[in-house]
């Protein structure tokens, strides 16, 4: 696969790190832009829950023929703002007999996580923190973090509804990531790569060569299945039977208040965007414009820079996720777990044995 | 039941076939779900949230909203209460008092329908119970008041008589 990625049209430096580079001997200025990197990453950390909180607010609404939030900044822009500042300021309380320690680092992990995973996501072409050949590896092994965060925060809050819900978010999540982990090994089953970078590059050419569609019908059953797989996994209607805000007390967040339940609500809304951001890189092209093979429409949207593609599909893929979230009811645990283990599962391993087929007979 | 029929759920419950069918419509009764939310998203007229002080002076409500009661008046402006006391019966809280008296041919006619909004529920037993439509739910909510008193109105008296 390396041999077909023009390094020329591909450059992996950007400006930023080009002109680091000029003015600084080469192991500070590898330093400088590691922090510059990291940075960049944080930044995307902290700026997509505001707009994303702002987002599924607003969708919502208007998926119930409401009008959400007005008041606060034009079309209540400011919310997120409003929200944050309310949430900073309240108390944070330790439940009696609750581990201190663990409590409190709980909530700092399913963050944590999503950043990990950010790192080895290729925003564009010279926009990626680091390029790891067993990048897909390192994806399904960060996002476990995310679990453990949910799984301590439950257990240190001393309290059996905390208790009981992260075990369910648990087994949900842990039961999802099975099939996730499949349609991502499939993806490398067909591309021949690991590293995320490669990926999208097995994907160039016209729409048709996304893995959506270039493995015909299967690939958009797995992205389907992706999408699915990816609603349970970050905990999100309709499976948010943990959480069930209209029916059950929060969950494994139970005991959280004041800045760290604002850590687990940014997490989920970070988690949301990493998501989303995967689901772009291994069924809709990354950060490649879509092309059309009509020659002047091809010539416009490549003028578009990569970084805006990508944006452009994570976020058609979140409207996906709140799309699911504010149309379909909640299902029952045991019907969860039924849909996980008897239909996907099932669906997922015909999948992968057709995808081997595909590839060993050279079709793919 | 028999043992053949025990079988027979038992095989229909592991058909691969049937699986299958209620895979398939099973997503498309949910893309059914989304084209309908969808729609809802597309369309901003479908949006029924009020903005409501600003839009104060524009604001109708919708003919089924319960505000406070009043009477239903003919074409000359005339109420249609007999003062037969089958709404001050029907109410539940004692919001109503129907004083009847008797006119010139010793016929019994209203003459106070005292109605305190301060003990109604707006439950609309008093409208229903009425055998000659004479009572309607207004679609006036601006209710507030300082002054309990105040929010006991005399129906079949003019408003600025109502101050009591």
């Amino acid at each position: 696969m390396q041999n077909n990625i023009d390094s020329s049209l591909y450059p992996t430096t950007n400006g930023v790190g080009d002109f680091v580079r000029s003015m600084l001997s080469a192991q500070s200025a590898e330093l400088v832009n590691n922090v510059l990197a990291i940075i960049a990453i944080l930044m995307v950390v902290a700026l997509s829950p505001v707009v994303l909180i702002w987002l599924e607010r607003k969708v919502a609404a208007h998926f119930q023929a409401r009008l959400g939030p007005m008041r606060v900044g034009w079309h209540g822009m400011l919310q997120p703002m409003a929200d944050g500042i309310k949430l900073i300021f309240k108390e944070v309380l330790k439940p009696e007999g609750a581990d201190s320690f663990i409590f409190f680092l709980a909530p700092i992990l399913p963050a944590t996580a999503s950043f990990l995973v950010l790192t080895v996501i290729p925003f564009d072409h010279h926009l990626q923190v680091t390029d790891l050949p067993a990048g897909v590896l390192y994806v399904i092994a960060v996002s476990g973090l995310g679990v453990m965060g949910v799984l301590l925060a439950g257990w240190s809050s001393n309290n059996k509804y905390s208790l009981l819900g992260a075990m369910r978010s648990g087994a949900q999540m842990i039961s999802y990531e099975i099939s996730l982990a499949f349609l991502m090994l499939l993806i490398v089953l067909l591309s021949g790569t690991a590293s995320l970078r490669e990926i999208v590059f097995s994907q160039q050419g016209t729409v048709m060569d996304w893995w959506i569609f270039k493995f015909p019908v299967f690939g958009f059953i797995a992205f389907v299945l992706f999408l699915i797989s990816s609603t349970a996994e970050l905990n999100r209607g309709p499976f948010d039977i943990a959480e069930a805000e209209s029916e059950l007390t929060g969950g494994f967040s139970t005991e959280y208040s004041g800045i760290s339940f604002a850590m687990f609500f940014l997490a989920e809304f970070v988690n949301m965007f990493v998501a989303a951001a995967l689901t772009t890189t291994f069924f809709l092209g990354g950060f490649l414009s879509p092309q059309f093979g009509i020659a002047p429409l091809d010539q416009v949207l490549n003028m578009v820079p990569g970084f805006i593609w990508f944006f452009l599909k994570s976020y058609v893929v979140i409207f996906i996720f709140m799309w699911f979230r504010w149309t379909f009811p909640r299902p029952r645990v045991d019907q969860l777990m039924d849909l996980e283990w008897k239909i996907l599962l099932p669906l997922n391993l015909l999948i992968m044995i057709t995808g081997g087929i595909f590839v060993g007979m050279g079709w793919v | 039941m028999s043992k053949t029929d025990t079988q027979a759920s038992q095989s229909s419950k592991f058909s691969v076939a049937d699986h299958l069918k209620e895979i398939v419509t099973g997503f498309v009764s949910l893309l059914k779900g989304m084209k309908l939310t969808f729609g809802y998203l597309i369309s901003p007229k479908k949006v029924i949230t009020q903005q409501y002080p600003e839009n104060r002076e524009t604001l109708k409500m919708f003919p089924r909203f319960r505000g406070r009661l009043k009477f239903r008046l003919d074409e000359e402006g005339r109420h249609l209460c007999t003062a037969c006391s089958m709404c001050e019966r029907a109410c539940p809280n004692g919001t109503i008092s129907v004083l009847s008296t008797k006119d010139e041919n010793k016929r019994k006619v209203l003459a106070k329908y005292v109605y305190r909004l301060n003990q109604c529920t707006l439950c609309n037993l008093c409208v229903e119970s009425c055998p000659f439509g004479a009572l309607e739910m207004g679609h006036d909510f601006e209710m507030a008041s300082y002054d309990r008193d105040s929010l006991v109105f005399i129906l079949n008296q003019k408003e600025q008589d109502n101050d009591n």
